[in-house]
């Protein structure tokens, strides 16, 4: 290269010429490294934004699984209506708009052709409705109710309906089934507000609502909403820049949701209800010598639980409403009808929600408070009648003198002024008005143990944890309430409340000896729910088990195999001993047979002897309102409690309607002849349902697993004590396998889906 | 090959064949500079994919044959080549003598662009329509001339040995020629090519080996224009909002904002290997705007990510650098002045091109050179290579 002998290059020029190639590079490096910067380091962000870009998808909705009770009875389904809807994709690709065919749409259905119009016309902030808010990709619903004549017209002339389709959809149906309404029980769905489709925008699977998502918004329905509502089919169309659709991205289909097999028997459920609303009845026409006048029975729940597991056979709950009120959208007149103070709140699922004081019902946790106490099973207690405490006189019911009784005595004949004493004795003991550091405080502590005060934990939304009136309860409710009762002290009135008001305002925080001895015989300011009850009476009737109540037994795809099997969840055990169940077992048996419930069992035809029932009647005070009837009672199977609100006592108010349904659950006539034939359910049903292969449940009433309960067929069970028959699986049952759904996953032909969907 | 090379030694010359004569150490396919052929070829006929798959989809420009601007885009780097070749057929020496009619050529076709024979696409008057759907845009074709005028006026006195540099004379003189076809391109008006001559001019002025005084008053003049405009209003608040886009978009989001933002999407979401050629969702969906001419490169930035686009980078890089070689190795004036004006012309052109898609520059209507459709500047380039490859032809064989 040296020995180039012309060339038009100096020095400056060579210099000038490095300086360009430097300055080139730099250009090109530039570019490299602004390249980097997009693709690398930013890829992710553009990549979201150019999906963002092109696009778009459209929602089909998934079938909603169903709920069944334990036979497999259809409680909440899906029924077939035909939807017209319109793409307006396909409209704009016509060209005319679609006009046409929207003509002749609306001649079809009968409608005038600007209504069709109108309908799939897209909202913006000039157009007034009707007009379609939602994504203007998603088929636009023209009618929910065509006929099948009018989807036949539309679907055989394809070539006349372009863009147009008429498609069977499934809709909530609430079926009530053998005439069971279960309202509360099983909630409602609504569709999903435009704030949670934004709020959950980002995540993926069950957690992000779609646009056309109806989400269960009460009972089962929310609790198992995850469950029921199945995965909605996404289509995920490709539009260019001006939105027109050039492609499909991929489809996913929609997938039904699971099957929710529950507890619940609709037949029993359907006694339930029937006799609570009878009950309510014949209070109303019952005169209530207190108030003079008829009791009112504002409202009522009765729950039939399973004693073995906590399962809720029936729960029923009053005033009720139409659950089908809520399907396709609830009209404003309804929903105001359902929510207005005048109604008296029928959403409302008074077994879980409603409290009040649980009156005598309340005497076995007082009793087995007694006994933690130290005070002796075979003590004599004296039954006056009545006491003087803290200036006040506290009366027996009735005011009955039975002299020295034992605990099981007081139980039997419900006598108020034993557990006065024994309460005022532990009142005293802790320090009276100025507590002890550390108090024993019994009858709270049993209280708790017993699960009062706290939620159950039941499968339902908004359970109600009632209320143990203890001392720290005392201590925060008059630091809420201390400024309000000062300021109505200050004003100087008279009332019974003014003079209230003063003491309160002073020492409102202290347990007075009043409080002690009324919360002991379940009065005063405590609270629980019939649930609690019949957890309690449950963990009585089974050996002293806790169990979380729940509705809800098993999840079952829609093809009839077992997803998941929601087993029974032991809570606690009883604090006491073996000794003091059997002495409330044989109490509760004897309120029956010669206590407060006797005229409405023994005296009424009910075979004690055959079929043994336990029972404690409740009349709690509520101040200026007629008081509140309790029944709390259990079989060896079944724990049945039922509360009327301004229903008179507890045997009065509810005594007819618990015992007809014990003659229904195991076929009792009112001669106290037994017929199994007629049992609705002499044991809970443990298995659960068999399904078809195409996923519909076979279904067969669930007495033929129990041949005989109560016959002699194997002396080894009659033989033992009443308890033997604790054991919830039926003598048939261990060689049939449980999980019965698994047996139809062997179905080669099982279908995806449910045909009546 | 020592024993083929023994072989041809026994011949003896006048009877060379053809092909042997072609193959021959002193033949002009030996004195090409191959290595540059075949990055701009590989730019010209790789980019006929992009070309293709940016208008597959575009019913309205392609009247229904996915292939319209595929077999035109071939069309035109076959008929580039051919230009390419005819200009070194020429050779360097013979071309200097014919710049004088190149140069009254491209004038009297841009003063034919202004008058009525002229048409207007994208707000510029700049086009020739010939008929049969083809057209020119003269001031493609205008760069060239520039770069052989100047080249022409500079290299003059220095190749006649009178002077070591141009003198202040000549430089002043070549900035006249240059003025006037750039003045006449102001006039369509064509800013973006009048941004490519300034470079031209620059880069010209810097491998003449003109006074720093000229380089450094170009650069000052530049300057002080763009303030002036800037400071005193000459453009509406619109016009600048609508320059200043590209760096940030919402500026003017329905026009070049949003083009700039599709751009940068498009090749953003490309990543490390793109979506695959004919598969990228922006390209398919048309949401970059002229993505066949100007912004061609966010077709390779999506659809072969970061590899494609780098290689795009990397060829023009090469063809840049053997452009430089030919500069540093010219054996006069004219063939350097000539290597650098066309160095400046497509490395400012790429470098305006590809920062626009990138977004780190203006929105100008330049193409890329080599691999944006179209033909005036397809033509325009390849004769560029043909100049460079006959300035190398010029040097002796030994190199």
């Amino acid at each position: 290269m040296s020995n180039i002998p012309e060339t038009g290059r100096t020095r400056r020029v060579t210099i000038r010429l490095v300086v360009l190639q430097i300055l080139v590079l730099s250009l090109l490096a530039t570019l490299g490294g602004r390249l980097w910067y997009l693709q690398i380091r930013n890829a992710s962000v553009y990549t979201a934004k150019a999906t963002g870009n092109h696009i778009r998808e459209v929602v089909e909705p998934a079938v909603r699984g169903e709920i069944l009770d334990a036979s497999g009875r259809i409680l909440a389904g899906n029924e077939t209506r035909l939807v017209v809807s319109v793409s307006r994709t396909s409209l704009l690709q016509q060209k005319d708009g679609g006009k046409a065919a929207l003509t002749r749409l609306a001649d079809v259905l009968g409608m005038p052709a600007k209504d069709v119009q109108e309908k799939v016309r897209l909202c913006d902030a000039k157009t007034p409705q009707p007009c379609w808010n939602g994504s203007p990709y998603q088929p636009i619903p023209v009618t929910k109710e065509a006929t099948t004549q009018q989807a036949m017209q539309i679907m055989e002339r394809r070539e006349d309906f372009p863009g147009i389709t008429a498609q069977p959809t499934a809709v909530r149906r609430y079926t009530g089934a053998e005439g069971a309404n279960m309202a509360q029980v099983l909630g409602y769905l609504s569709p999903v507000t435009d704030d949670e489709v934004s709020k959950t925008a980002d995540k993926t699977g069950l957690d992000r609502y779609l646009p056309a998502d109806q989400i269960g918004r009460a009972g089962l329905e929310s609790v198992y909403d995850r469950d029921l509502r199945g995965t909605a089919g996404v289509t995920k169309l490709e539009v260019d820049n001006l939105g027109r659709v050039i492609g499909t991205a991929g489809t996913v289909a929609p997938q039904t949701g699971n099957n929710l097999v529950t507890s619940i028997d609709a037949r029993v459920q359907k006694v339930v209800e029937d006799n609570l609303a009878q009950a309510m009845n014949d209070a109303r026409n019952t005169f209530d010598k207190v108030t003079n006048r008829n009791y009112e029975a504002d409202s009522g729940a009765a729950v039939v639980m399973d004693v073995h597991t906590g399962r809720i056979v029936a729960m029923a709950s009053a005033p009720t409403y139409d659950p089908n009120l809520w399907v396709g959208g609830i009209s404003g007149k309804d929903y105001q009808s359902l929510t207005s103070k005048d109604s008296n709140f029928p959403l409302l699922n008074r077994a879980i929600q409603g409290q009040s004081a649980p009156g005598s019902t309340f005497k076995v946790v007082s009793t087995t408070a007694a006994v933690q106490a130290g005070y002796s099973l075979d003590g004599r207690y004296d039954c006056p009648k009545s006491m003087t405490i803290g200036g006040r006189e506290f009366k027996n019911f009735e005011s009955e003198n039975f002299g020295a009784i034992s605990l099981e005595k007081a139980l039997e004949v419900s006598c108020d002024t034993v557990f006065y004493g024994l309460a005022y004795d532990q009142w005293m003991k802790d320090g009276g008005i100025k507590p002890k550091k550390d108090p024993g405080d019994w009858f709270f502590k049993t209280a708790h143990e017993f699960g009062l005060g706290a939620k159950t934990g039941i499968d339902l939304p908004a359970e109600v944890p009632g209320r143990v009136p203890d001392r720290q309860w005392k201590q925060s409710f008059y630091d809420n309430n201390k400024d309000a009762w000062c300021a109505q002290a200050q004003k100087g009135g008279n009332s019974f409340s003014d003079q209230i008001a003063r003491e309160n305002c002073v020492d409102g925080y202290q347990m007075r000896a009043g409080d002690a001895v009324n919360f002991a015989i379940g009065q005063g300011d405590t609270l629980v729910t019939p649930v609690q009850m019949a957890r309690i009476y449950s963990a009585l009737a089974n050996g002293g088990t806790f169990y979380r109540p729940t509705v809800a037994k098993a999840v079952i795809s829609p093809g009839g195999d077992l997803v998941r099997e929601i087993a029974p969840h032991e809570d606690a055990k009883f604090p006491g001993d073996q000794k003091l169940l059997g002495y409330i077992d044989q109490a509760t048996a004897g309120v029956i047979t010669s206590g407060t419930a006797a005229w409405k069992f023994a005296g009424a035809g009910w075979p004690q002897g055959k079929i043994e029932l336990h029972a404690k009647t409740g009349t709690a005070e509520v101040e200026g309102k007629q008081t509140t009837s309790w029944l709390t009672t259990y079989s060896k199977d079944y724990a049945v409690v039922m509360t009327i609100s301004q229903g008179g006592t507890g045997s009065g108010g509810s005594g007819d309607a618990i015992r007809r349904i014990y003659q229904a659950l195991y076929g009792v006539d009112d001669k106290g002849n037994v017929d199994n034939g007629k049992a609705l359910l002499p044991a809970p049903q443990a298995e659960l349902p068999k399904f078809n292969p195409d996923g519909t449940a076979i279904i067969k009433p669930a007495a033929y697993t129990v041949e005989d309960p109560s016959g002699p067929a194997d002396p080894g069970v009659t033989g033992g004590s009443p308890r033997v028959f604790l054991d919830p699986a039926p003598p048939a049952g261990p060689a049939t396998p449980l999980l019965t759904a698994a047996g139809a996953a062997l179905e080669p032909l099982r279908g995806a889906g449910r045909g009546r969907a | 090959m020592t024993s083929y090379g023994s072989y041809r030694q026994l011949r003896l010359s006048p009877q060379r064949t053809g092909v042997s004569k072609a193959l021959a150490k002193d033949s002009p396919l030996w004195r090409l500079d191959w290595i540059l052929l075949l990055a701009a070829l590989t730019l010209s006929l790789g980019s006929s994919l992009l070309v293709w798959s940016a208008t597959r989809g575009r019913d309205s420009l392609t009247h229904g044959d996915p292939q319209y601007f595929l077999y035109r885009h071939l069309t035109n780097v076959v008929v580039g080549l051919v230009l390419c070749a005819v200009v070194i057929g020429i050779g360097s020496r013979r071309f200097r003598t014919l710049v004088p009619f190149v140069y009254v050529a491209v004038i009297l076709l841009l003063m034919a662009t202004l008058s009525p024979i002229g048409s207007t696409i994208n707000g510029a008057h700049s086009w020739i329509q010939l008929g049969g759907g083809f057209s020119v845009q003269p001031a493609e074709f205008a760069k060239l001339g520039i770069v052989l005028a100047m080249a022409v006026v500079l290299s003059d006195q220095v190749d006649a040995g009178e002077r070591a540099f141009p003198s202040h004379r000549a430089v002043f003189r070549g900035l006249i020629w240059a003025c006037l076809p750039m003045g006449l391109v102001l006039l369509m008006p064509d800013a973006g090519s009048v941004m490519v001559m300034s470079a031209i001019v620059l880069g010209i002025l810097l491998g003449s080996g003109a006074a720093n005084r000229w380089v450094l008053g170009l650069l000052v003049l530049g300057t002080a224009g763009s303030l002036a405009v800037w400071k005193f209003g000459l453009l509406s608040k619109y016009q600048i909002d609508r320059f200043a886009a590209f760096a940030n978009p919402q500026l003017d989001p329905s026009g070049v904002g949003y083009n700039t933002a599709q751009a940068r999407i498009a090749i953003g979401s490309g990543g490390l290997t793109g979506k695959g050629l004919f598969h990228g969702t922006q390209t398919i969906g048309q949401f970059v705007p002229e993505q066949q001419t100007d912004f061609v490169f966010t077709v390779a930035g999506e659809e072969l990510g970061f590899v494609g686009a780098l290689a795009i980078i990397l060829l023009v890089g090469v063809v840049l650098w053997r452009a430089c070689r030919i500069a540093r190795q010219a054996t006069d004036l004219y063939g350097t002045i000539v290597a650098a004006g066309v160095i400046a012309w497509l490395s400012f052109q790429a470098f305006e091109n590809i920062g626009m898609c990138l977004g780190i520059m203006p929105v100008a209507g330049i193409p890329l050179p080599f691999v944006s459709y179209g033909g005036s500047s397809m033509f325009a380039v390849w004769m560029a290579i043909g100049l460079l490859q006959a300035v190398r032809s010029q040097r002796p064989i030994a190199a």
